[in-house]
């Protein structure tokens, strides 16, 4: 067992096994400019993994993930686990799993899509293919696979 | 599950059998769309008309089918004389226009406004035609029109020629098509070429495709020879775009080599892809499959508002 050079968070979220370089995205869906001042957030990028060869890992202390930010996790790092952590100990561990329809974590990349307009509605996609995973959007059914470049 | 209170706003959201519902519908119609049987169908139905985009037929063919059937219609068509040029969003236009009639219709600008419209009423909305994206009343009739001539739609060889890119029309009856087990051949100038996600659609399917860039060849093999409009906004120059437009005319030329029973087939309005020669050929299916705009909109109205279409 490797030591990593991150220090033990008391309650929080850890989120291990993210595609190797894919931690940045997953720290903009978190958001974790929301947090509070006093938590820490340690990111490790390129860390050896007998699973994937490599990944990256996010802690996040005193956050638990929503519903919402748990599908957009799955959308961007499929391998993902996430551990919730309450006083020093993992309670609940998850793997992330892409649901049918993904709702507000993706925008449309087709400007002329009513999602777009000044209509008061949410993005929401289809999953059309999950490996690699394209998703249709369910208004205008334009496929994305570069999903990546329109996280919301 | 029957039509009968259901949204219309993809080709997707119809099973095969609720299209081959549709296209017994249409036959059953045609007497009606003829003027020769009077109905009553509808009568005492109003259908909303909302045109935030210019249509000719497509508007014209759904007043005609509903005051046919005997219903009635009210519209919008001039979007800039009315709410929305106050700013009005479409989903609260829809939310109105749902409480005054028994099923609304649209046309608009923006993909997907079928779909957010659809959300926004609680009656029936028919897409027609929902900017580049999808108009599934056209690919209805275009089967119709398809299905009249040769009494199935599977085994059908089907070239699809011209702008495969944008074409509205052309990706939503490629997939029906393809539904129904005809056989695809694509023909377009290569920078009009249909979508990759698209062919991985037919693929998906299990369509059999195949892309030509020889046209004679491609319409002696054809049962269905499917012309679409080449959009002159599409390019940047008027030079280019005369190109490609002359690159694909159909004349009685390229037809002289054709199976006897070949239709030809064309959304409207054209523009200089066939030849008025080819009017008055027995190949030419366009006028009729514009007429066949009528009973299918009537099998497509009855059915939605009465669950029935006799």
């Amino acid at each position: 067992m490797r030591e990593l050079k991150i220090t033990p968070i008391k309650n929080g979220t850890v989120i291990d096994h993210i595609g190797n370089g894919l931690s940045l995205e997953v720290l903009r869906i978190i958001g974790v400019s929301g947090l509070d001042k006093d938590s820490t957030v340690s990111v490790a990028l390129h860390v050896r993994s007998q699973k994937l060869g490599w990944k990256d890992i996010v802690k996040v202390e005193n956050m638990e993930l929503s519903p919402r930010k748990v599908n957009a996790i799955a959308l961007i790092a499929p391998t993902a686990t996430i551990s919730i952590i309450r006083d020093f100990k993992v309670r609940e561990k998850r793997v992330v799993d892409l649901p049918e329809r993904i709702v507000g974590v993706v925008r449309c990349p087709n400007p002329s899509c009513i999602t777009n307009q000044k209509e008061p509605v949410e993005s929401e996609f289809d999953v059309a293919r999950r490996r690699p995973v394209v998703l249709r959007c369910a208004y205008c059914e334009r496929l994305v696979d570069d999903f990546l470049l329109h996280l919301a | 599950m029957g039509l009968k209170g259901r949204d219309v706003i993809s080709i997707r959201d119809l099973s095969r059998e609720e299209i081959e519902e549709v296209l017994r519908g249409t036959r059953r119609m045609i007497p009606y769309a003829e003027g020769t049987k009077i109905g009553q169908q509808l009568a005492g139905k109003l259908l909303m008309l909302a045109f935030l985009e210019p249509s000719t037929r497509t508007r014209l063919s759904f007043e005609t089918a509903m005051q046919r059937l005997g219903g009635r219609t009210a519209s919008i068509t001039d979007p800039a004389a009315s709410s929305f040029k106050k700013g009005e969003s479409l989903y609260d236009t829809t939310r109105m226009l749902s409480a005054y009639g028994d099923a609304i219709v649209l046309r608009h600008p923006n993909e997907g406004a079928g779909r957010l419209a659809a959300q926004a009423s609680d009656k029936p909305v028919i897409n027609a035609g929902d900017g580049a994206g999808q108009h599934p009343s056209q690919t209805l009739l275009d089967l119709a029109t398809m299905q009249e001539s040769f009494g199935t739609l599977t085994g059908l060889r089907v070239v699809l020629l011209g702008d495969l890119r944008y074409g509205r029309t052309v990706h939503s009856l490629a997939h029906a098509l393809a539904v129904f087990g005809a056989e695809l051949v694509l023909a377009s100038p290569a920078t009009l070429a249909l979508p990759e996600e698209v062919r991985e659609d037919l693929d998906h399917l299990g369509a059999k495709v195949t892309v030509v860039d020889q046209l004679h060849q491609a319409v002696r093999e054809a049962d269905v020879l499917y012309v679409t409009r080449i959009q002159r906004e599409r390019f940047a120059d008027e030079a280019e775009y005369a190109k490609v437009a002359g690159s694909y005319r159909v004349d009685s030329a390229l037809l002289s080599g054709a199976k006897p029973r070949l239709i030809v087939m064309h959304p409207l309005p054209r523009t200089t892809e066939i030849a008025p020669e080819v009017d008055g050929s027995p190949h030419a299916a366009y006028f009729r499959q514009a007429f066949l705009g009528v009973p299918t909109r009537m099998a497509l109205l009855s059915l939605i508002l009465t669950g029935k279409a006799a």
